[in-house]
C-alpha cells in the first residue's frame, strides 16, 4: 500500500470519537475605529511600517530623497517610471541590485495595517523581497476594517500567490532586538494614493 | 550620542539604513521604540559586557541512545548558567506580557480560542476527506503533491526531487516538521548544502544546534554566544557582540547564497482544503525569498495542518502571532497556491506518527497545535531550564505530551518536567488541556512501566503507609517528632533533595492529630485511639 | 450541617495551627466539624506521579472517612483539587462520587458555600502578598487566573478584604507557579528551588512582610527557600488571618 493509502487508512481507523460539527464564524465587531485611513497607519507604525505623506501636491514627496539616491529603481506601477522594467526581467534573482521598488497593493487592512499583493501587482515576487525598500501605493477606498473581511476577498483562492505585508521584514531573533531588513526589504512605506 | 560615536567595527558593514538608536531597540515614524516581531518591550541583554564574566552557552540534554533523557539534569546545568538563565527568563515572561496585552485587546478573545479548537476538532476528525480535498485541488493547481509516511519518507522523498533536477543548494525557512523528520542531519550525507535562512534557525545552524523554541530557535543564546558563532563560521569580528552588526552580517553572508540556490523549501503553518494553498507566517521574508527566487519550491506539511477553509484563517491569524509574540500579525503572511511562470512546486504531505496519535483518545487533541509557542514562554520550568534540557524536538508543554507519542522510553521523563500549574492550557490559543495530558501521560507512563522503579517503589511504599492509619502514625509518632520522618517521607525521597535548594520545615511542638486528641477528644476514647493507633 | 474536616498531611506535621485555626473558624459560625481520627492521606503524591493503582487503597480510605458528612472541608486547594478531580482509581461508586462532589477548599466553602459575609474578630495590620496555589487557581477556580480574557474575581482576596488593616501588594508575575509541584520539588530540585528563589524575591519586591496562601504545601516550599537566600518574608496560612490570628 502506499503512503497515501495508508495515512488515509489509519485516519478512518483511528477517527476521534464524538460530533465535532464545523462552527459557523460570527461577524466580529472591528476593532478599529471609522477612520479607517487614520487606524491602517496607525497600526502599520506600530508594525514598523511607514506613512508617506503627500506635500505640495506631491503625493511622493516622503520618499523622493530614497528615489533620488536610488540607482535602481523597479516600479510596477504607472505613476512612477523606474529604470529597471519589470516585464524584461528573466530570472527572479536578478533583481538582487534592486533598490527601490515600487508596487501597488490590492487593499489594505486597518486592523493589522496590512497590505496584500498578488502575482498581478508584484509582476514578480521577488521584487518584493530582493529589493532594499519597498514604497507601496494603497486607494484609502481600499482599506478593508479587519482580518476577517480580507478573507472574504476572493484574491486568495484566484492568485498563485497572495502575500499580507505588515510593514517590513523584521527579526529579533538576537536578544530580542528589533531589527529591520532581516532578509527582505529594510523599509516599507505606504502612499495612499486613489487608483487613477 | 550618535550610533557612529558608540562603536567602530560596525560601520565596515552595517548599512548607512540601520542605524542603531539610543537603546538598540528600531523606532517608529512617530518616534516610538517598537516591539513588533519577537521584539522586547525594552532592552532586555546578558550583562556585563566585560569579557571576562561572560560564560560559555550551556548546553542541552545529553542524548544517550535510547535512554530516557535527563531534563533535569540539564536543567541544572542551565541554571549554572544566570546570565543566559536570567535573560532567557526575563525575554519569554516578556513575550507572555506581550501576549496578555494582545489577547486582552480582542473582546471576543475567548471566543476566537473556542473556535479554532472547534475547526481543527472538526478538521482532524474528517481530516481523510480534508487531505483528499487538498490533494485534488493543489494537483488542479499544477503542484505535484506527495505522501510520506513517516520522517525517513519526507527526507527520501525531497532528496529524489533535489536530485532529479540536480540541485547543489536548498535555501529553506523555518519549520518544525523538517526538523522533527531530521531532514538536514539527512542531507548532510548527501552533497546537497542546506542553507536556513531564517536568522535564529541559521544560528542554529551553524552552531550545530537544534533549535530551542518553535518560535525564537536561539533565544537559549546571548549575543556573546551569535558574536562567537558567526566570528567563527562567517569571520566576523569576534569582539563585536552589536546586534544589528551580527543581523546585517549574516544578511550580507547568506544574500548571494539565497540568490544562487537552486531550490527553495517552505514549512507550512496552515493548508487550506479548498484551494490547496500553504499558508506561512514569518517575520523576516525568508519564507517568500525561499518560494519565490529559486526555480523549484518544495512545501513540507503535516498533515495536522490542514483547515477547510479560507475563512478559517481569519480565526487563526488573529490568534496565531497574538499568542506567539504580542503582534496582530507577522510581518509576512504568505499564500502559496499554484506554481509561478517557470517554476516547478512541490507538497510533501507528512504523517509522521501523526494519524496514529489520531486514535489516542486522551491525546488526540495535541493535533490541533499550532506551534505559537505560547506554552513556552509562560511555562516557568521551561523558562527556568532551556528548551534544549528536553532533548527533543519540542521542548516545552506541548513538547512533553507530544514527545512520548515518537518514542515512549527515550521521552517517558518528559511528561515529569513540570508542575502542572496549567497556565499552558490556559494561553493555549487552540485550547488543548495540555496540564491535563501531562497529568494523563504520567499514568500511562507508570502503567507501561516506563518510570523509574525507584520512583514507583517509593510510591508503592508511600501508597501502603498511607491506606493504613496505624502504621503510618507508628511511623510519624512513635518518634514523637514528625520532622525525623516526615520530611523524607512527605517528599518520597531517599536522597535529600529537598534539603539541598532549601531549608526544611520547623518541627512543630506537636502534629494537629496529637493535638486534637488531647484538646478535643475525651480521654477514655483518645487513650483507646492511641492504642489502636499503636498497633 | 456536619462537617468532616480533613488534615492534609503537610499541615498535620508542619502546621498543625493550620488545621487548628481551620477547625476554630468553621466553629465559629456554629458549624457541627469532626476530625475523622483514622486520616492520612488524599492520595495526590502517588497520583501526581502516574502511580494510580498504588493510590487506590488510600483513596478508598479517604471516601471511609468522610463518606458520612454532609461537607468535606479542607484547608487546601491542592488536595481538594486531587479528590474532585483525581480520585479516580478506585470504582466510582455513588458513595465515592458523593464524597468527591461535597469536598470543599476552605476558601470557596467560606465564599460559595457559607457565603461569609464579615470576619469581625479579624485584624491584620499588614502588607501581604498571596499567593495562588496552581490547583486551587485554576484547578478548582479560587480566581481569574492572569492568563484568561475573562472578568477578573478572587475567592480569596474577597475574604482578606474584609480583614481589618489588611494591605494587599502584588508581585510583578501575580500567578506564576512558585516551584513546589508535589513531587516535581525533589525530582527536580534545582529548577523547583529556583522557581521559588524568584517568587519571594518578587513578593519581597512588592513590599510583602507576608506571603499568605491556603496552601500549606507551597509555602513550606517557600519558607525553604527564602530562608536559603534570606528574604526576609514571613508566612501565614489564610485560615490563621481569617480565624483572627494576631501576628
Amino acid at each position: 500500500m502506499s503512503a497515501r493509502e495508508e495515512t488515509l487508512a489509519r485516519i478512518r481507523r483511528n477517527r476521534p470519537a464524538g460530533s465535532h460539527p464545523l462552527p459557523d464564524i460570527p461577524d466580529f465587531a472591528p476593532l478599529v475605529g471609522d477612520d479607517l485611513v487614520i487606524e491602517f497607519g496607525e497600526r502599520l507604525k506600530r508594525m514598523g511600517g511607514r506613512i508617506g505623506s503627500p506635500e505640495g501636491g506631491d503625493a511622493f514627496a516622503s520618499v523622493r530623497e530614497r528615489l533620488a539616491s536610488a540607482k535602481i529603481i523597479a516600479s510596477a506601477v504607472p505613476e512612477i517610471d523606474g529604470n529597471r522594467d519589470l516585464s524584461q526581467v528573466a530570472l527572479p534573482k536578478d533583481l538582487a541590485d534592486v533598490d527601490v521598488a515600487i508596487v501597488r497593493a490590492v487593499f489594505g487592512v486597518a486592523e493589522t495595517g496590512s497590505v496584500l499583493f498578488t502575482e498581478e501587482e508584484l509582476k514578480v515576487n521577488s521584487v518584493a523581497y530582493l529589493a532594499q525598500h519597498l514604497v507601496v501605493l494603497l486607494d484609502p477606498a481600499n482599506i478593508l476594517v479587519n482580518i476577517q473581511a480580507a478573507y472574504r476577498r476572493s484574491d486568495f483562492a484566484s492568485a498563485a500567490y497572495a502575500v499580507l505585508h505588515t510593514g517590513p521584514s523584521a527579526t529579533a531573533d538576537i536578544e530580542g532586538v528589533l531589527i529591520h531588513g532581516a532578509q527582505g526589504v529594510r523599509s516599507l512605506t505606504v502612499i495612499l494614493l486613489p487608483r487613477g | 550620542m550618535s550610533a557612529e560615536d558608540e562603536s567602530g567595527p560596525r560601520d565596515r558593514l552595517i548599512h548607512p539604513d540601520v542605524a542603531k538608536p539610543s537603546d538598540e531597540g528600531e523606532r517608529g515614524q512617530d518616534g516610538r521604540r517598537l516591539d513588533h516581531a519577537e521584539a522586547t518591550t525594552r532592552p532586555i541583554g546578558a550583562e556585563p559586557k566585560i569579557k571576562a564574566a561572560r560564560e560559555p552557552q550551556p548546553r542541552g540534554a545529553r542524548i544517550r541512545g535510547n535512554r530516557p533523557i535527563d531534563q533535569a539534569e540539564a536543567a541544572e546545568r542551565f541554571l549554572a548558567a544566570p546570565l543566559h538563565q536570567k535573560a532567557h527568563d526575563e525575554r519569554l515572561w516578556d513575550l507572555r506580557k506581550k501576549r496578555d496585552t494582545a489577547a486582552f485587546g480582542i473582546p471576543e478573545w475567548e471566543e476566537l480560542r473556542e473556535l479554532a479548537s472547534a475547526i481543527k476538532a472538526h478538521t482532524l476528525s474528517n481530516l481523510d476527506r480534508y487531505l483528499e480535498e487538498f490533494e485534488a485541488n493543489a494537483k488542479a493547481n499544477g503542484v505535484h503533491v506527495h505522501w510520506a509516511a513517516d520522517g525517513a519518507d519526507h527526507n527520501r522523498i525531497v532528496h529524489g526531487i533535489l536530485k532529479d533536477h540536480g540541485a547543489k543548494t536548498l535555501i529553506k525557512s523555518k519549520s518544525m516538521l523538517t526538523e522533527e523528520c531530521g531532514f538536514r542531519h539527512y542531507m548532510a550525507g548527501t552533497g546537497i548544502e542546506v542553507i536556513e535562512t531564517d536568522l535564529g534557525e541559521r544560528i542554529q545552524q551553524l552552531d550545530n544546534e537544534e533549535p530551542s523554541h518553535v518560535v525564537v530557535p536561539a533565544v537559549h543564546k546571548t549575543r556573546f554566544d551569535v558574536a562567537a558563532v558567526f566570528a567563527k563560521t562567517m569571520g566576523t569580528d569576534p569582539e563585536n557582540d552589536d546586534a544589528h552588526y551580527l543581523a546585517e552580517s549574516q544578511r550580507m553572508h547568506t544574500r548571494p547564497l539565497i540568490l544562487e540556490a537552486d531550490a527553495g523549501m517552505t514549512g507550512c503553518n496552515f493548508a487550506i482544503a479548498e484551494t490547496g494553498t500553504v499558508v506561512t507566517c514569518t517575520n523576516e521574508g525568508n519564507a517568500d525569498l525561499s518560494g519565490n527566487v529559486p526555480k523549484l519550491q518544495i512545501h513540507s506539511i503535516g498533515i495536522e495542518k490542514l483547515i477547510p477553509r479560507i475563512e478559517h484563517l481569519g480565526v487563526f491569524l488573529r490568534l496565531l502571532a497574538r499568542s506567539a509574540l504580542g503582534s496582530p500579525i507577522t510581518q509576512y503572511t504568505s499564500h502559496f497556491r499554484a506554481l509561478r511562470e517557470g517554476s516547478e512546486m512541490h507538497m510533501v504531505l507528512v504523517d509522521n506518527g501523526r494519524s496514529e496519535r489520531l486514535g489516542m483518545e486522551e491525546f488526540w487533541t495535541s493535533l490541533k497545535c499550532i506551534r505559537c509557542g505560547a506554552c513556552m514562554n509562560t511555562c516557568p520550568v521551561y523558562r527556568r531550564s532551556g528548551g534544549l534540557s528536553y532533548g527533543a524536538t519540542y521542548s516545552g508543554p506541548i513538547g512533553l505530551i507530544i514527545d512520548p507519542t515518537f518514542n515512549k522510553r527515550k521521552y517517558s521523563t518528559l511528561p515529569f518536567s513540570s508542575t502542572m500549574n496549567g497556565s499552558c492550557t490556559n494561553v493555549c490559543p487552540v485550547k488543548i488541556n495540555i496540564h491535563e495530558q501531562i497529568f494523563a501521560w504520567r499514568k500511562v507512563l507508570a502503567e507501561e512501566h516506563q518510570i523509574p522503579l525507584l520512583k514507583q517503589g517509593m510510591m508503592k511504599a508511600a501508597g501502603q503507609m498511607l491506606s493504613r492509619p496505624a502504621a503510618y502514625r507508628a511511623a510519624i509518632g512513635a518518634a514523637d517528632s514528625a520532622l525525623r520522618v516526615l520530611p523524607r517521607f512527605a517528599v518520597y525521597n531517599p536522597l535529600n533533595t529537598w534539603g539541598k535548594g532549601r531549608e526544611m520545615p520547623d518541627s512543630p511542638r506537636q502534629s494537629f492529630h496529637n493535638w486534637y486528641k488531647q484538646n478535643r477528644m475525651d480521654p477514655a476514647k483518645a487513650a483507646k485511639t492511641e492504642k489502636g493507633g499503636i498497633e | 450541617m456536619r462537617i468532616g474536616l480533613f488534615v492534609p498531611c503537610y499541615v498535620d506535621a508542619f502546621e498543625p495551627e493550620v488545621g487548628i485555626a481551620t477547625l476554630e473558624l468553621l466553629e465559629r459560625f456554629g458549624l457541627d466539624v469532626a476530625y475523622p481520627f483514622d486520616q492520612t492521606c488524599c492520595g495526590q503524591p502517588m497520583t501526581n506521579t502516574g502511580c494510580h493503582a498504588e493510590a487506590a487503597a488510600t483513596e478508598a480510605l479517604f471516601v471511609k472517612n468522610f463518606a458520612p458528612f454532609d461537607y468535606v472541608v479542607a484547608p487546601s486547594g491542592s488536595c481538594v483539587h486531587q479528590v474532585r478531580e483525581h480520585l479516580t482509581a478506585i470504582p466510582q461508586t455513588e458513595e465515592v462520587k458523593a464524597v468527591r462532589g461535597k469536598t470543599f477548599e476552605l476558601v470557596e466553602f467560606l465564599h460559595d458555600v457559607l457565603k461569609v459575609e464579615e470576619f469581625p474578630w479579624a485584624e491584620f495590620p499588614h502588607k501581604v502578598g498571596y499567593h495562588s496555589n496552581c490547583n486551587a487557581l485554576r484547578g478548582i477556580h479560587h480566581a481569574r487566573p492572569s492568563e484568561l480574557n475573562k472578568p477578573a474575581y478572587s475567592k480569596p482576596l474577597d475574604l482578606l478584604s474584609k480583614v481589618r488593616g489588611i494591605e494587599i501588594v502584588t508581585p510583578s508575575r501575580p500567578d506564576e507557579c512558585c516551584g513546589f509541584g508535589g513531587t516535581f520539588s525533589v525530582f527536580e530540585p534545582a529548577v523547583s528551588a529556583k522557581m521559588g528563589y524568584d517568587k519571594v524575591s518578587d513578593h519581597s519586591r512588592a513590599g510583602a512582610e507576608y506571603v499568605v496562601s491556603s496552601d500549606s504545601s507551597c509555602m513550606m516550599h517557600q519558607k525553604g527557600c527564602a530562608a536559603r537566600i534570606g528574604v526576609p518574608l514571613k508566612f501565614i496560612h489564610i485560615a490563621c488571618i481569617l480565624n483572627g490570628v494576631s501576628a
